[in-house]
């Protein structure tokens, strides 16, 4: 599941520029960014991710009135719903992004996310690792793609420490 | 950077401080810019009690979109990595991108890079490539 429709707004960019410590003016000054080749503010290079805002379903972003698994003063006991960190854990192992063109402020993009190769690998330690690619790709508003992002988690197996 | 390809030799390396001193805060900026909220990156009693890890840790997308920093103004055509290793709080991060390639495809002059962040101990925390257009 992946959002639908991921609407690209100047402050959320600037906010993300922020958060990875980008200085570059163009991702949030429209005056310096007339000056450059694409002649307005763009979305950098990862900011494709960040359509999770837009998904509603999101499993790592708390719901309103919902159980979340993260802690309050204590932990809750919830279990996660997706996510790892407690055995069976999935990772983000790879991640990889194709720009046919760079967004600007104002547009809207279409959505469409299915899954791709999927394999396994034994790991170092004796456990199976299992890979799954799954390719999102970023339509325009003329239907032209924009961007293809591919990500790759990888699964493991809890193994049974015996050695 | 609008670079020129004949101003662009195989080899040549770009090396950028991406952090002296990766913050807690700046990992809970990303997990609210991106919208990952995973309580790994940001919640300490769930990632120590509940999940085992000595302490939180950064999403490897902010790795990824700090290494990102190389090119900008809409030049990138590909960029990808894989995540080899976990970046905490408190590490310093350096990025090196050294040009493997360049080359003419459908008339564009194109960079072909290699993308490396270390730690401070020089472990690779993310590794991949990245293609940019230059200017002829």
């Amino acid at each position: 599941m992946a959002a639908e429709k991921f609407p690209i707004e100047a402050g959320h960019i600037m906010m993300f520029a922020r958060a990875v410590g980008d200085p570059n003016p163009i991702y949030h000054d429209a005056d310096a960014a007339a000056d450059t080749e694409p002649g307005n503010v763009i979305a950098p290079p990862t900011f494709y991710q960040a359509s999770a805002q837009y998904d509603p379903d999101y499993f790592l972003r708390p719901k309103i009135g919902e159980p979340w698994f993260g802690s309050g003063k204590e932990p809750t006991g919830v279990p996660p719903t997706r996510t790892g960190g407690d055995g069976g854990t999935g990772l983000h192992a790879e991640q990889r992004f194709e720009y046919f063109r760079h967004v600007s402020p104002g547009e809207t993009l279409t959505i469409k996310a299915r899954p791709g190769k999927t394999w396994e690998r034994q790991g170092k330690r004796g456990g199976k690792l299992t890979f799954s690619e799954n390719i999102t790709e970023y339509f325009d508003e003329s239907g032209e793609l924009v961007v293809r992002a591919t990500g790759v988690g990888v699964r493991t197996e809890k193994v049974v420490e015996s050695d | 950077m609008a670079l020129q390809a004949s101003k662009v030799q195989v080899g040549d390396t770009y090396t950028q401080k991406l952090t002296e001193d990766l913050s807690r805060t700046q990992i809970v900026q990303y997990a609210g810019a991106s919208g990952d909220y995973n309580p790994l990156h940001s919640d300490e009693i769930f990632t120590t009690k509940v999940a085992n890890y000595p302490t939180v840790f950064a999403h490897g997308m902010l790795t990824m979109g700090m290494t990102g920093r190389f090119v900008g103004d809409g030049r990138l055509t590909a960029y990808g990595v894989r995540f080899t290793r976990q970046v905490w709080p408190g590490d310093a991060l350096t990025a090196t991108a050294k040009v493997d390639a360049v080359r003419e495809e459908d008339g564009q002059s194109l960079v072909d890079l290699s993308v490396t962040t270390v730690n401070q101990d020089g472990d690779v925390v993310v590794m991949g490539k990245a293609t940019a257009r230059v200017d002829p």
